[in-house]
């Protein structure tokens, strides 16, 4: 087999790292686990952030220009590629490490400033202000001035264990991953454990799946080895379609082999042999991570036939999952893979007991598997420290919205969620007023500023009417109008529900029907008078219930939820909607209707003129006139009136 | 094995491992559905059928969640009749406001559960979706606003017809019941045998009508109105009317349909004689031969039309004989217009059957190419039941009268047509006694009857041994035609008809068909057979006429042209 | 043997489960799924071309026209629907004439709603042919498609 470009070549060296207990090192082995990990380096290093994201701000540019900068000088300097460090509204960043001293990260540079950053770093000075900060390490040499990244109050607050080593590291480097510490809590298993006892081992650790309702993973795993079969699967879940949240890819794509490690050992506990990753198309940069990963553990025997003579074999494949929100359901995730239309089926049986091909099956997300590695390294009541309560280890939370900082937080659980939104990532941008934070993807909840004291766990949420989900934070300033908010989610939720059981399909388009009236002028003839649309809220409420109670899948059951928290935390804005058909947010556009005052009006055209939907009729100097039919209450009319002759009720 | 479970508060038995539906069901407590169908797996979709299970947060759909030990459920507690009551309100609250005007209309599966539920007002409006019904099909017209989605038509393609032409489209609020590459019905795969809207629980799945200029027809004084009915029908009437303890509804029928207006009335077992005839010389020749083997029936349009489509291969194994209705409308428009002296374009020729893909055979090319159709109108059961109460007539109060001339003499080989194993055991009865000249000595064949969809006999001749097959349900037919391609099954002789039980469970039939109802008419047919002295068509003296005054004899250069037909490939997105 | 076939033959499995990587490997080579890549498809795997429509209609992925010459992406996850994707989306519908989902007459444009593209940070974001536009506003969009006709010519 060729060697994969993506290894060191120090095959041996690597493996033996793996295999010892760190208590065993050489002094030798040591100094060569520094070089692999690159805590050290011997020639100067530059590390790109190529995640999705980083890419999409800009981050390829930024390579091409430093391959440059590197080939015009002829440096002798390692360039590589890194994940997604986490911050995302400052993407992309660069980070460059000297030999002997801290690496450095710059943010937000666009290609143009790349020479003028390198020019300067390799002349042992930092340029002013584009820095981010530094890693500490005893060990080097740190910057003057530049801040250490644990000191800045984004990360300072976080405790990072699944991202440790994300926006750090070479995704790509299966060595660096193991140099690391990698891959040790897979073969402490096959060489020192039963199956059983690590499903106990998890199961006592108090994991749980980490989107979803926050079942515990080592009760599912005990269920599908307990059920006896020819054959057992493990699946992957890596179908992140709640919009805004990316913790996922950013695992996939920051560090691959976690991942990979944690499929090893979930596939251990429950006896699979095959193992897949159902991922989204859209994830071309996950995928291409996760194959080169999948070929380099392939090639350093953690997967294939009896693995490190354990008599484990071990296959994993990837599946790109044609995009549809309900197959991260689990039993529609399974018709997908079977090739059928993605509709959920009644549970039980659950797929642990018959799933894939009616075989035992157990499902887990990206997250809730990269767990794993460590609880078998660290052990389960080293997991149970970080967390508070039933709810143990991190989460990570996907920062998005009006936020000061947006991007991945890991904390512990039993965090506050004020903590995650304003002390870490910073509240409300530019000096607004924090208004509420959106938890939980399309079927989450609202919940508003005064009451995020609320613990990050799976009990508190439940308890306050909300729920965890994959992890997604959309924050909420005072310009955020919570009804088309809503609206939104639940023209989401429409789209997606697969339309297989009738209060899912029916109920959100029912729900969408009226909340889409009570932020619109009303469409057409069955139109509604106010009452009729307090009304129609009224009965939301009664079908939000019975969509809870009967529908099929977690999709349906859940999907009133933004609806149901924001009547009860923001209701007085559903009342301004629907009384005085007002948008107090000023969002709602639609609602206005915009006339032009005749005694006022000069008849200069320019509204006419600069009406984007050619719906202000007149004559020259003489009143024109807004034909409200075709109006959208965009507004441009009234800002471009040099008269002040239009107005709106 | 039994376990005890709690049912409102009372304890009952339950067999281990069945659902809360069946289980409910032996005890006698009614809990509505939508989606469940007998004999298919559930789908769990329309949530009408959910109970309240003591320890579980939410309702369970009581179709598909298995019974365990002292499980308490209320069937009918307040939050669960809520429920139901809501989702019948969401169904309601987009769907089209013309009951009075639907042909299901007291028919209507959502209109009953809405008057058991109780719904009494509008709590909530929907917009009206704007879908256009597709008119393009000659025996199904789709009208998707009236679709509720239960795939009721969907799972009885697949899984009992196997022709798959229905599935789910898109997803979410956009989801609707659609053919690949959403083509109109009629330039579809469809074989029009019926079963999806006999199945369908609202107005979403009809048959296209042809009766709406009908009595302007029979009152034209220039149109010699003549109607035929096949065997299947006058049974199947029998318990519509509720004639059971009646033998002779044939007679009750020949009387309401002259009532109706009618001027000649037939009886399509005549047909069903000829067709005996002719496939049995037919067979013989092919079978001395051993050419084209095994030699297929084609009485059944609807799977001719399958073969045309999915199997040409097998157009060569196909008998070439017309359906019995086909062959009786020929012989209309020439033997008994020649005899009654009537000009052949004055006859307007109606057939009354169970059958929906008849209302495409009449239209099908081969019925196109001699210039004229020989049949004008297919009426269905449900379309003569509609036109006995239009026209105001009481049957229980009827005095019987025959059928007319020349087609008056039937045997009881023609009435067996009705079900599925009829045909064939009609056939061999015949085929016997071309070959050894004697009668069969036992006629009535039980292995041909019975409530399997696979029937097997073999009869040994001097010829050698005939290996007949009747096979009912077009899916299981399409698995036996695979094993006998694969060489692992070898008949002579196959019976096949799409619809499960043959003719008697048509599309046309009265909706809802009940298991029940079907097995009546089963009966009815066996009991004709039994009462019957003439069970055999070469002993029908009408059929021996209509030879010696027209085709000569079956299987005869004359009888080819007039009483047989050629089948050719459809090119269709499959 | 055509595009198609030869695909095809690239799955060593025939059986249902390989029904949805063939989809996706047969429109990337020809750009959308025609009626003849069902029927092909459907043959080979034994399955009604019905459940083949089915299935592809069911998931985002999949279509049955060829996109434009440039496929624009808009991304409408939260983030960008609270920094206004859908004004930049009427205002491309108004540029284009086209909705979503369809495409442009002269085979130039097409138009299509992505549920997230995950750039939360740079909201709201379009790609076209791929390329990403981050924090783009709704008056950049018309220099952005005269821009993209330019490189087209």
């Amino acid at each position: 087999m060729s060697k994969s470009p993506y290894t060191t070549g120090l095959k041996d060296v690597v493996l033996e790292v793996a295999i010892k207990q760190p208590s065993e090192y050489s002094t030798g082995l040591i100094r060569k686990i520094e070089l692999l990990s690159r805590v050290r380096v011997e020639k100067p290093l530059i590390m790109i952030g190529l995640n999705t994201s980083g890419k999409i701000a800009g981050g390829d540019r930024i390579k091409m220009a430093v391959e440059e900068y590197v080939s015009d000088r002829k440096l002798d300097v390692d360039v590589s590629e890194t994940g997604a460090i986490g911050l995302a509204s400052r993407e992309p960043i660069l980070g460059v490490q000297l030999p002997g001293r801290t690496r450095i990260l710059f943010a937000e540079i666009v290609e143009e400033e790349v020479p003028l950053i390198l020019d300067d770093i390799f002349h042992q000075i930092v340029p002013k202000e584009k820095f981010l900060g530094q890693i500490r390490h005893d060990k080097l040499d740190p910057w003057m001035d530049v801040p250490f990244l644990d000191e800045i109050p984004f990360f300072a607050l976080q405790n990072r264990l699944l991202l440790r080593d994300c926006g750090i590291i070479d995704p790509l480097s299966i060595d660096e991953y193991i140099a690391r510490g990698g891959y040790r809590g897979f073969l402490k298993a096959i060489r020192n454990y039963t199956y059983e006892e690590i499903c106990s081992i998890v199961l006592m650790s108090g994991l749980k799946g980490r989107s979803g309702n926050g079942f515990l993973t080592g009760e599912k795993w005990k269920l599908a080895y307990n059920t006896s079969s020819d054959q057992k699967y493990l699946v992957c879940n890596a179908e992140e379609s709640d919009p805004g949240a990316f913790m996922d890819r950013a695992l996939m794509e920051g560090n691959p082999h976690q991942l990979i490690e944690g499929i090893c050992l979930a596939s251990y506990a429950i006896g699979a042999t095959k193992a897949y990753i159902y991922i989204r198309t859209e994830y071309l940069e996950s995928i291409r991570k996760l194959e080169i990963a999948i070929e380099s553990a392939r090639e350093y025997g953690f997967l294939g036939h009896n693995i490190f003579s354990s008599g484990f074999n071990l296959s994993i494949s990837i599946r790109k999952g044609p995009g549809a929100f309900v197959c991260g359901e689990e039993t529609a995730l399974l018709a997908s893979m079977e090739g059928r239309r993605g509709m959920p089926r009644s549970k039980p049986p659950y797929p642990a007991e018959r799933g894939f091909h009616r075989k035992p099956t157990v499902i887990n997300n990206v997250e809730t598997l990269s767990n794993v590695p460590h609880i078998v390294v660290n052990g389960p009541e080293w997991f149970d420290t970080l967390g508070s309560g039933h709810c143990t280890g991190t989460k990570i939370f996907s920062v998005s919205g009006r936020a000061k900082h947006t991007g991945l937080i890991e904390v512990p659980m039993g965090t506050s969620l004020e903590s995650v939104v304003v002390d870490i990532a910073g509240g409300a941008r530019e000096g607004k007023k924090l208004k509420g934070i959106h938890i939980g993807g399309p079927s989450g909840c609202l919940l508003p500023a005064d009451k995020l004291d609320i613990p990050v766990c799976f009990d508190a949420l439940k308890d306050a009417g909300a729920v965890l989900g994959a992890g997604g934070i959309l924050v909420l300033d005072e310009k955020v109008c919570i009804v088309d908010l809503v609206t939104y989610f639940m023209d989401f939720m429409q789209q997606q529900s697969c339309g297989k059981c009738i209060p899912c399909r029916e109920g959100t388009l029912r729900m969408s029907e009226i909340l889409n009236d009570i932020i619109r002028k009303p469409l057409d003839d069955e139109s509604h008078s106010s009452l009729d649309r307090f009304k129609s809220l009224m009965s939301l409420e009664k079908l939000a219930d019975v969509m809870r109670d009967t529908s099929l899948c977690g999709l349906g059951q859940m999907a009133p939820n933004p609806l149901i928290s924001s009547l009860t935390y923001f209701r007085k804005e559903f009342e301004d909607h629907i009384f005085d058909r007002n948008c107090p947010s000023n969002v709602c556009k639609e609602l206005r209707t915009y006339y032009i005052d005749v005694e006022l009006c000069t008849g200069c055209t320019i509204c006419a003129k600069k009406c984007p939907e050619d719906a202000i009729i007149g004559t020259e100097k003489h009143p024109y006139f807004i034909v409200s039919e075709k109006c959208t209450g965009c507004g441009i009319c009234k800002d471009v009136c040099k008269f002040s002759a239009v107005f709106y009720n | 094995m039994m376990i005890k479970i709690e049912v409102n508060n009372r304890t009952v038995q339950a067999r281990k491992g069945e659902t809360i539906l069946s289980a409910l069901g032996n005890c006698g407590i009614h809990v509505p559905t939508i989606c469940s169908m007998a004999e298919l797996s559930p789908t769990g979709a329309c949530r009408m059928c959910v109970v309240e299970v003591e320890g579980q947060e939410k309702l369970v759909p009581a179709c598909s969640f298995p019974v365990s030990e002292w499980m308490k459920i209320r069937t009918h507690s307040p939050r669960v009749l809520r429920a139901r009551k809501t989702n019948v309100e969401l169904l309601l609250s987009n769907h089209p406001d013309d009951c009075l005007y639907c042909e299901r209309n007291g028919n209507c599966e959502l209109q009953k559960l809405a008057e058991d539920l109780n719904v009494r007002d509008r709590r909530m409006r929907g917009r009206k979706s704007k879908l256009k019904s597709d008119h393009s099909g000659y025996g199904i017209i789709r009208d998707p606003e009236k679709c509720i989605l239960c795939s009721r038509c969907v799972r009885v393609c697949e899984e009992i017809i196997g022709v798959s032409t229905l599935d789910f489209v898109n997803r979410g609020s956009n989801l609707k019941i659609e053919t690949a590459m959403s083509k109109p019905i009629g330039f579809s795969n469809c074989i029009d045998c019926g079963q999806c809207l006999i199945n369908c629980p609202t107005g979403a799945l009809i048959e296209k009508t042809e009766f709406q200029n009908l009595d302007h027809i029979l009152d034209d004084k220039e149109k010699i109105t003549v109607v035929q009915y096949t065997p299947a029908v006058a049974v199947s009437l029998a318990d519509e009317f509720d004639l059971k303890g009646n033998a002779d509804i044939k007679g009750v029928m020949n009387a309401a349909l002259r009532k109706i207006g009618f001027d000649y009335i037939f009886d399509s077992s005549f047909g069903g004689d000829v067709v005996v005839m002719e496939q049995a010389s037919e067979f013989v020749e092919r079978f001395g031969k051993k050419s084209n083997l095994p030699m297929i029936t084609a009485s059944c349009p609807s799977f001719v039309k399958y073969i045309e489509e999915f199997s040409p291969d097998l157009i060569s194994n196909l008998t070439t004989v017309k359906s019995p209705h086909q062959a009786m409308a020929s012989l209309i428009k020439t033997w008994f217009t020649k005899l009654n002296h009537i000009a052949p374009e004055k006859v307007f020729s109606v057939l009354i059957t169970t059958c929906t893909a008849s209302k495409y055979e009449v239209h099908s090319d081969e019925s196109l190419k001699s210039g004229d159709r020989d049949i004008d109108a297919v009426l269905s059961t449900r379309e003569l039941i509609r036109l006995i109460k239009l026209n105001g007539i009481d049957v229980n109060k009827l005095e019987t009268e025959p059928s007319d001339g020349p087609f008056h003499a039937t045997t009881s080989a023609g009435k067996l047509f009705a079900v599925s194993g009829g045909e064939a055991e009609a056939t061999v009865r015949s085929i016997y006694y071309l070959i050894e000249q004697k009668e069969m000595p036992e006629p009535r064949m039980n292995k041909f009857r019975g409530s399997r969809d696979v029937r097997e006999v073999s009869v040994e001749t001097k010829q050698g041994e005939i290996r007949i097959a009747s096979v009912s349900g077009l899916k299981k037919a399409m698995k036996i035609l695979e094993e006998i391609k694969s060489g692992k099954r070898e008949y002579d002789f196959i019976e096949i008809m799409v619809c499960p039980d043959g003719c008697v469970g048509g599309g046309g039939q009265p909706i809802p068909l009940l298991e029940s109802d079907i097995r009546a008419r089963i009966r009815h047919v066996y009991e004709i057979d039994k009462n019957e002295t003439l069970n055999a068509a070469h002993k029908n003296s009408a059929v021996r006429k209509m030879y010696e005054e027209l085709a000569r004899a079956p299987w005869s250069k004359e009888s080819k042209l007039l009483l047989h037909t050629e089948h050719e490939e459809i090119k269709v997105l499959k | 043997m055509g595009k198609t076939e030869e695909i095809l033959n690239q799955f060593h499995q025939v059986s249902r489960d390989v029904l949805i990587p063939m989809l996706q490997a047969v429109q990337d080579e020809c750009g959308y799924l025609s009626e003849e890549a069902i029927e092909k498809i459907g043959s080979h795997l034994s399955l009604p071309a019905s459940k083949i429509y089915g299935l592809a209609t069911f998931y985002n992925q999949f279509r049955f026209a060829p996109t434009g010459k440039f496929h624009i992406q808009v991304c409408n996850g939260s983030a960008c629907h609270l920094d206004h994707s859908i004004s930049i989306l009427k205002e491309l519908f108004k540029h284009l004439g086209i909705r979503d989902g369809e495409t442009t007459r002269d085979g130039m444009f097409s138009l299509e709603v992505l549920a997230c593209i995950g750039a939360c940070g740079q909201s709201p974001v379009i790609a076209i042919n791929g390329v990403y536009y981050p924090k783009v506003k709704a008056g950049m969009i018309k220099d952005i498609l005269e821009i993209t006709k330019l490189k087209s010519s």
